[in-house]
């Protein structure tokens, strides 16, 4: 029977099942330092060891501070953060599980880091307690985010009970339009089908956008499957991405590599296979995009206005949407590119990898930011994208254009650590989510594409 | 893990629609490396009139008097009704946990979101999903709503409403089982599966 490439990998990883529910065994578990502290004490506390150590990779990311890293975790002055990653180093240390340090030049992002160092391959089940775990999904892996009982139960089993997703084809045609990126691509999906229009599903993206996309632009996408409400974004193997994976630290090597290259060959949807829903877009459609309100599907083109919810559809978007302009301090029918801005945040899972970056630095290349721009981050998503940034001189674009060039981290896509907005501040960030106090109590965050953000910081206001 | 069977109570009306994990338990208090004590800051933003940090004694935090869960009158409720989409954005169990440590039992909307639901289940809170017009008829009354998980109903103003939920899911909620311990039960079909999977897909 024809099967979707998520069944496929899904099927792959079946240990057994039980009604609707399956035991899934999990190839790769990435750990941070947020989600995994409980999920570390319940083991100690219930006497049992982790299943398979190998299966496990750590690095310290949300908390990291992204200045002064000189005198390590002792010198991390929120005690707090200090506490979390403290105890994340501890816990590894303890289990004997393999953990990229917060002084590591391979430290960064998770779902950067995990594809950078070959952590994430084609084909592997990945879980993480964070969200965004959709991200490695771009790479044709069976990739999603867990809460934090289901890291313990993963360390302790290597399975995961799972329900089984329905199928999703979002298939994009056609050439995009100059300066649009996978991050316009993704947040005009969003739009279009809504925050929730994703549950219950696997989204697989596919058409010749989509192959036509870098993986770093695949990445972004699949990152933002999530905030389309499905766990999990995918898209099919092909020659980029073997040719991306290839030589990586942990990638195989000699027979290994053909031989694994001979089955991630296979990881696409046959021919015939059967979605439950399949959603089509012309990539001529799309214009570059800003949200506008407290969650990722408020999102409008660039050229439009703040809609008026008189023009909702129904009474619950009508009161979500009046809610959401009490909270931004914006009216209706105000023109996008009339919004003032006071920060700018170059960075995050979305949009911190090198071909961001570039981006970015091409657009501030000799020029500075406006006056009223308070401060403008850039924060790389790993320290290896950081030195690789820094050999092209893309640093050097970045502070003569008055950006301040940082550590890599999550910084203020969350602000868990000192990054973050001040009541009132209005920010053009490159993150995936817009919702109430995310980068800063009473703070106003706009998603946007690194050009975008790039060319906003220039102006002043959305441009 | 707790059990849960039944549980009669009233609801706390929250009516929107899209409520996120940040909202649900902002950043900050993502900190704390322990699984209890969220309750206090449950809905922080909107309970509160200040900005709250891990640390602080709620107690003498202005409260939001608007705000639902500030209402007497909903003191008491384990149970949290609100509208679609529940649960969405970051993976945080800590939402559950703060729900569950503020005295919520239950969750009822017309959605939520996958990782959320998931998550409830670990925590011993039913998140039951009802059609919008039984949601709207909850939204209007403020009679006791009794749910019977074994049976599968939840019953108010002398009504009775079914619900779905997995077998599996009822089973371990209504005996209060550990995941971890029934799964290690099958810890020979995982090692055999292991043996022809590392066979299989040697580089891994």
């Amino acid at each position: 029977m024809p099967q979707t490439l998520y069944d496929k990998l899904f099927n792959a990883h079946l240990v057994r099942k039980e009604g609707n529910i399956a035991l899934i065994y999990i190839d790769r578990q990435l750990i941070h330092e947020v989600t995994s502290p409980q999920a570390f004490e319940g083991l100690k506390l219930a006497g049992r060891k982790p299943w398979r150590l190998a299966a496990n990779l750590a690095v310290p990311e949300h908390n990291v501070p992204t200045t002064q890293r000189s005198s390590g975790v002792s010198g991390i002055k929120d005690p707090t953060s200090k506490l979390q990653i403290a105890t994340l180093d501890k816990n590894c240390e303890e289990f004997g599980i393999k953990e990229i340090t917060m002084n590591d030049i391979r430290q960064g992002i998770v779902h950067v880091m995990g594809p950078e160092q070959g952590a994430t391959l084609p084909g592997m089940s990945i879980v993480c307690g964070d969200s965004h775990t959709s991200t490695h999904g771009a790479l044709g892996a069976l990739a999603f985010g867990i809460g934090t009982s289901e890291v313990e139960h993963v360390l302790a089993t290597g399975c995961l009970w799972q329900s089984k997703s329905k199928n999703m084809k979002i298939e994009v045609n056609g050439k995009l339009n100059s300066h649009i990126s996978a991050k316009d691509l993704a947040l005009y999906i969003i739009g279009q089908i809504g925050t929730a229009g994703g549950a219950g599903f696997a989204i697989e993206f596919t058409g010749n956008t989509i192959e036509n996309l870098s993986i770093e632009g695949r990445m972004t996408l699949c990152n933002m499957a999530i905030e389309a409400g499905a766990r999990v974004g995918i898209i099919a193997v092909d020659n980029k991405t073997i040719d991306y994976v290839r030589g990586r630290p942990l990638s195989p090597t000699g027979k290994s590599w053909d031989q694994a290259c001979q089955y991630w060959q296979t990881l696409y949807s046959d021919d015939k296979a059967h979605f439950d829903k399949v959603i089509s877009f012309n990539a001529k459609d799309i214009k570059r995009q800003v949200t506008w309100g407290t969650s990722p599907d408020m999102v409008v083109a660039i050229d439009a206005f703040v809609p008026s919810p008189s023009n909702s559809k129904n009474s619950v978007q009508k009161a979500n949407w009046q809610n959401a302009l009490n909270y931004i301090h914006l009216n209706a029918n105000t023109k996008i590119t009339q919004i003032k801005i006071d920060k700018i945040f170059i960075g995050s899972c979305t949009n911190a990898r090198i071909e961001d970056l570039r981006i970015a630095a091409n657009v501030l290349k000799d020029k500075s930011i406006a006056s009223n721009i308070k401060l403008a981050l850039v924060v790389p998503g790993s320290g290896l994208v950081k030195k690789q940034a820094e050999d092209e001189g893309l640093d050097k674009i970045f502070i003569n254009a008055g950006l301040e060039w940082r550590e890599a981290g999550c910084s203020m896509c969350l602000a868990m650590n000192a990054d973050k907005l001040s009541v009132g501040e209005r920010c053009a960030s490159t993150s995936n989510r817009n919702f109430e106090g995310r980068q800063g109590q009473g703070s106003f965050t706009h998603l946007v594409s690194p050009y975008t953000a790039a060319k906003s910081a220039i102006c002043g206001k959305f441009c | 893990m707790d059990k849960f069977t039944t549980l009669t109570s009233i609801a706390a009306p929250l009516d929107r629609a899209n409520v996120d994990t940040d909202a649900i338990i902002p950043k900050q208090f993502l900190k704390s490396i322990k699984r209890s004590g969220f309750g206090e800051n449950l809905f922080d933003e909107w309970r509160y009139l200040d900005h709250g940090e891990i640390g602080m004694d709620n107690s003498k935090r202005p409260l939001n008097k608007d705000f639902v869960l500030n209402k007497t009158e909903y003191r008491d409720a384990t149970i949290l009704l609100t509208r679609d989409n529940f649960g969405c954005g970051s993976s945080r169990e800590h939402a559950p946990w703060a729900l569950k440590d503020y005295g919520f039992k239950a969750i009822i909307a017309p959605s939520f979101a996958d990782i959320f639901y998931n998550n409830c289940f670990k925590n011993g809170i039913l998140p039951i999903t009802q059609d919008k017009p039984i949601i709207d008829k909850l939204f209007a009354t403020k009679a006791k709503i009794s749910i019977n998980l074994d049976a599968q109903t939840i019953s108010f103003n002398n009504k009775i409403y079914t619900f779905e939920v997995d077998s599996q899911h009822k089973n371990r909620l209504l005996n209060g089982l550990d995941d971890i311990d029934l799964t290690l039960q099958y810890s020979a079909d995982i090692k055999a599966f292991e043996a022809d999977y590392f066979k299989k897909y040697s580089w891994l």
